[in-house]
């Protein structure tokens, strides 16, 4: 089937089988390989992206259920002179990471959390991010990250 | 993990949705969110032939005040529900319900209808219809019918819909101040309950709906018939269980749930009535 979407802000268009999940479109056919594939059952939001202006889980939505979308993902989080988003930023600052594998999923999540709540309490970014595992923080400084995030977007 | 293969087809309207499944046949499935369906297809616990499409049927995505019920549209997601004004005022206990579904991502592409019509005893919202004593809308071919919620679900992940039956409305009955209380009992915060427990009460009349206790969402009568009996509310919740059938997984043996199920009707009948 033939779709078009268009992801970080360039249009592409991609004949597909219907059964190819979001997630692999994303990161085979279109080369974009921020995106991670975690548990690959919708549980651990590794694969989180913006669909739409929505935050996903990309291992649960075909492509063809995108057609005509709009997509960011952690590539297109950054500015072209590759200043990094300000969440990305606060990420760095405030060592929300360690191995970094649930990273893009957790900042894209985190991203799609103050689109809809800029101003969180420590709770509400605990329960925001209750779609997405981390193994080695503890989630300790993705929260202090997102809360500072917040803080510097007032 | 990827789907076997099917033919994908995108409904335009209702009407085309419905025409689209009688071509079909049987082995089609109707396709909302996905986050009921899709993760199923990649396990290859199903195997649809087509998936029609109905995702993007605005017309099916609403939230109306009807008099003396709610009209949900089926393809209203549970990130809308959970913040509709409409239904946070006269229906607090679904409100607050679909909040608890999966996570933030999962709200957003989940919707009712698929939620009610995959009919999962573990799922959050077709306890909560059914202790609210709501009724389903189903449209086909032939016509359409409403379907009350206690006798929409017929077994594991079954229910009364025929295959070329498409869910579109589901109403709920306002709850005129009615107290209520939903308890989610679970390890992971995203997880599906490993027991749960939607309930209301307004003078003598109460509802009582658990989740994961059986084959189907379970209506828990005998509470409500002891309440209504005068019965306390830690005696009322020692009925938790009387008309469930809990299975045991490796969450929970069938003691254990018997146990929680005790516990937070308990629980919930205690908020419900504050």
């Amino acid at each position: 089937m033939q779709i078009s979407m268009t992801v970080n802000g360039v249009k592409h268009s991609s004949e597909v089988e219907p059964r190819t999940l979001l997630v692999h479109h994303v990161r085979e056919a279109l080369g974009l390989t921020g995106t991670n594939i975690g548990c690959d059952t919708s549980s651990c939001g590794a694969c989180t992206l913006h669909l739409d202006g929505q935050s996903v889980k990309s291992c649960t939505v075909l492509a063809v259920q995108a057609d005509g979308g709009t997509i960011t993902t952690i590539e297109g989080l950054a500015a072209a002179d590759g200043t990094l988003h300000p969440m990305q930023e606060s990420f760095r600052q405030n060592h929300g990471l360690q191995c970094g594998y649930c990273t893009p999923g957790m900042v894209m999540a985190a991203v799609g959390l103050l689109d809809e709540n800029p101003n969180p309490t420590e709770a509400q970014v605990r329960e925001g991010l209750e779609g997405n595992l981390c193994r080695c923080t503890g989630y300790h400084n993705i929260v202090k990250a997102v809360l500072a995030a917040a803080g510097g977007a007032r | 993990m990827i789907p076997a293969a099917f033919d994908y087809q995108r409904a335009a309207s209702a009407d085309e949705a419905l025409s689209l499944i009688t071509e079909a046949g049987d082995e089609a499935k109707f396709l909302a969110g996905g986050h009921s369906l899709l993760p199923l297809m990649k396990l290859r616990l199903a195997s649809p032939s087509m998936l029609i499409d109905v995702g993007r049927l605005t017309e099916l995505s609403y939230v109306r005040d009807a008099g003396d019920h709610v009209a949900i549209g089926a393809l209203t997601h549970h990130s809308v529900l959970e913040r509709d004004p409409v239904l946070t005022a006269h229906v607090p206990l679904l409100a607050h319900a679909a909040s608890q579904v999966g996570d933030p991502q999962v709200r957003h592409r989940g919707t009712i209808g698929g939620s009610i019509a995959h009919a999962d005893p573990a799922s959050d919202l077709p306890a909560t219809v059914l202790a609210l004593g709501g009724s389903m809308v189903a449209r086909s071919a032939r016509g359409e019918r409403v379907i009350p919620a206690a006798g929409f679900f017929t077994g594991f992940l079954e229910s009364v819909l025929a295959p070329d039956e498409l869910l579109t409305e589901i109403r709920v009955p306002k709850m005129a101040g009615a107290g209520w209380s939903f308890q989610k009992f679970n390890r992971r915060a995203q997880d599906w309950a490993i027991v749960g427990v939607a309930a209301w009460r307004r003078n003598g009349a109460s509802g009582v709906a658990l989740v994961n206790m059986g084959p189907t969402p379970i209506l828990a009568t005998s509470v409500s018939a002891a309440l209504a009996q005068g019965a306390s509310l830690a005696d009322a919740a020692q009925q938790a269980a009387s008309e469930a059938s809990p299975g045991a997984d490796l969450n929970a043996t069938t003691e254990y749930r018997t146990h929680l199920a005790k516990v937070l009707v308990r629980r919930a009948l205690e908020q419900a009535s504050s």
